[in-house]
């Protein structure tokens, strides 16, 4: 197919439009900034509008909220990642008692896992930050915390920490210097899955979680 | 109701126009979206100054198109995904079914594409034995009645929640009638996840194509466009050589002016960003991912200098959201893959001339859409280029099929109207005439009717303006 490249490279190159190129001024960009404390409210406030449930929470604190949370949806099992931290905090918190959830890992290829992931009431996972502006989180999904575990079981919990808020998604990826190195995935994720398409009615749960959990955790 | 039939936009508006529910239908929507729009735009001065970058941005990628496009897909064969070149959708759609036979796929699902609609992808895989399924709620609603998109953003956007309920009454087993928005999500949610879980191949469009980090961006709500380019063991997404941008930062604006232009939001639920297949270390993914880039006319539309800003277009559909014209006549009416402002100047541009040239006209130049572009595509120049171009009447013709609608009579019309205000007699003469006999012409006669369909016939004064000042002492200088 090199022929259909080499002549759809050269018509283009018998214009010669260099003379249009106007420079980009990004100052709107750069120009938006909140103190740590509005960061939070404007997240939570943004993520709110769209259906996500939002909860203040330490470290010590959140995987005992997550075993509360899945208990108030009857739910009695929990999928997550190979994420080390994770296993250690949930084990060590859930350890003895009778009716923590089941800890499921989603450890192996998705050919292997697959009827499990889709099958999977709810899952679990960290994320890389958050962008106070349009209350999104980012989310880098990787062997640790594959792309089904926020996608495929209807409820998403997701531990966000506080002081990776970002006030935009421009600033966070010129911060965090993303054109050096993109994952296979990023995403961002700004509430649970919705659609309008049948007379504009917003309503959530379509193809995605029908529920975003976001744990904000603090200190 | 499959939307208004007949050869010509005129025909199809006729129709539209006398279709009471279809007209409600818009009406609702667009008012909806018109509200959300404005609502994300309050700040005047941040709205100017990001549209500013926005068409800076959209500019500059087109100033450098094709070495941009030679970055890309060099970035993106070393992310390790395929890229193919088409110049015809023909070739486009044999690239696709190419791929689905060395991987013996026989079921796709589709998250939202128009590109994929200009290449009528569907219909040609369904020849060749291969069955492509929507599974953007819109598009699966569109699928299944037999339709084509009537809005770029919103493919169902003219029906009603009772039509909808009719259709997956008759065409989903086991669904209970109810019009209850929630409860129909719920049962298209139910039938595609296992579409999703079984399907051999996703195919995708693309939003943002990234040049400097070979990365495909897709903008979406429901989710279907993740598990389209996710689960799927082979991911082939299709776009037009135009949505390059060559710079990641390029991103986050085009982002913000598309969500909050196109449905009123300040960001969507998902912001897919895609730059490779599942890695050695990844667990789940797809192991193989193509891009195609089609060129479809876009090269000749990118050959001239005012034509070439068409190509700016980020695929909003804010323009027809505020067009008076699309409100009354819905998407169908306009005959080609994308209707309202933006496809009055791409469609001629794309299909020709011949078969699309009184799209141009189907306008009245009032500028909504200009005022909404959030990359300042100054479509109103573009629809007078294309007039002229259609009349035959450019200078340097470039739009493919450039003339088709010449037409003698018109261009007689207009030489005799042009020679009578040039030369004062034939003026005075002519004026004189019609003072005496203009009124006397029927409302029917010939070049006279059509405008008398639906206007009152003008009524001539008893005397001429010249005839008004001489009595009144003035001297005829």
């Amino acid at each position: 197919m090199s022929s259909a490249r080499d002549n759809i490279l050269a018509r283009l190159r018998k214009s010669d439009p260099s003379g249009d190129l106007p420079g980009s001024d990004f100052s709107v960009m750069e120009e938006k900034t909140w103190t740590a404390e509005e960061k939070i409210e404007r997240l939570i406030a943004m993520m709110s509008a769209v259906n996500t449930e939002l909860h203040k929470t330490t470290e010590a604190g959140w995987p005992d909220l997550v075993a509360e949370l899945l208990k108030q949806r009857e739910i009695d099992s929990l999928l997550i990642g190979t994420n080390n931290r994770l296993m250690d905090r949930l084990q060590g918190a859930w350890h003895g008692k009778g009716d923590a959830p089941d800890i499921r890992l989603y450890d192996r290829s998705y050919e292997d896992e697959r009827a499990e992931v889709f099958a999977a009431p709810a899952a679990l996972t960290t994320t890389r930050g958050g962008i106070a502006e349009t209350g999104s989180l980012i989310v880098w999904p990787d062997a640790a915390e594959p792309r089904l575990l926020s996608l495929a079981p209807p409820v998403h919990i997701a531990l966000l920490e506080a002081d990776r808020l970002h006030n935009t998604f421009w600033q966070a990826m010129m911060a965090e210097g993303w054109k050096n190195g993109l994952p296979t995935n990023a995403l961002l994720i700004s509430g649970p899955s919705k659609t309008a398409d049948i007379e504009q009615e917003l309503t959530y749960g379509v193809h995605g979680p029908k529920e975003l959990i976001v744990l904000i955790i603090e200190g | 109701m499959s939307g208004p039939s007949g050869d010509t936009f005129r025909e199809r508006a006729g129709l539209a126009l006398k279709d009471g529910e279809l007209r409600a239908n818009f009406r609702r929507a667009m008012d909806g979206l018109m509200g959300k729009r404005a609502a994300q735009f309050a700040d005047a001065d941040e709205w100017q100054r990001l549209r500013g970058l926005g068409e800076s941005i959209r500019r500059r990628a087109l100033s450098k198109l094709p070495d941009l496009l030679e970055q890309l897909e060099e970035n993106l064969t070393n992310n390790g995904i395929t890229v193919h070149w088409a110049e015809t959708v023909e070739d486009a759609n044999q690239i696709v079914l190419g791929i689905l036979r060395e991987k013996n796929a026989k079921t796709v699902v589709k998250g939202k594409s128009m590109v994929s609609e200009e290449m009528h992808l569907n219909d040609f895989l369904g020849r060749h034995g291969i069955r492509a399924l929507e599974a953007d709620l819109g598009e699966y609603i569109v699928q299944m009645a037999g339709e084509t998109p009537s809005h770029i953003i919103m493919p169902a956007i003219h029906k009603n929640r009772k039509q909808i309920a009719r259709l997956f009454k008759d065409r989903i087993d086991g669904f209970t009638y109810t019009e209850d928005a929630k409860e129909m999500t719920a049962a298209a949610r139910a039938e595609l996840r296992r579409e999703f879980y079984e399907a051999d191949a996703g195919l995708s469009g693309v939003n943002f194509a990234v040049a400097e980090t070979g990365t495909l961006c897709l903008v979406e709500n429901e989710g279907n466009g993740r598990m389209c380019t996710t689960v799927p063991p082979l991911h082939i997404a299709v776009t037009g050589i135009d949505k390059v941008v060559e710079k990641l930062e390029d991103v986050p604006p085009l982002f913000s002016l598309l969500t909050r232009s196109a449905t009123g939001q300040p960001v969507t639920t998902y912001f897919n960003m895609i730059s490779g297949p599942r890695s050695a270390t990844d667990r789940d993914g797809p192991e193989e991912v193509h891009l195609i880039l089609l060129d479809n006319g876009r090269t000749r539309i990118y050959a001239d200098a005012e034509t070439r800003r068409s190509l700016q277009c980020i695929r909003c559909g804010a323009c027809m959201n505020h067009c008076p014209v699309y409100t009354r006549v819905g998407g169908h009416a306009y005959g080609g893959i994308y209707p309202g402002p933006i496809g009055k100047i791409l469609t001629p541009q794309i299909d020709g001339i011949g078969q699309y040239g009184d799209l141009p006209s189907a306008s009245s130049l009032c500028n909504a859409c200009v005022e909404v572009c959030p990359v300042k595509i100054p479509i109103a120049q573009v629809l007078v280029r294309l007039r002229d171009e259609a009349a035959g009447h450019c200078s340097r013709p470039s739009v493919k099929e450039s003339g088709a609608k010449k037409s003698t009579v018109q261009d007689m019309v207009w030489s005799g109207w042009k020679w009578m205000h040039e030369s004062p007699g034939a003026y005075k003469f002519m004026s004189g005439v019609l003072t005496k006999t203009g009124n006397l012409t029927p409302a029917a006669a010939p070049l006279l009717k059509e405008w008398t369909s639906v206007r009152s016939k003008p009524k001539f004064a008893k005397k001429t303006l010249h005839q008004l000042a001489k009595e009144k002492g003035l001297a005829d200088e």
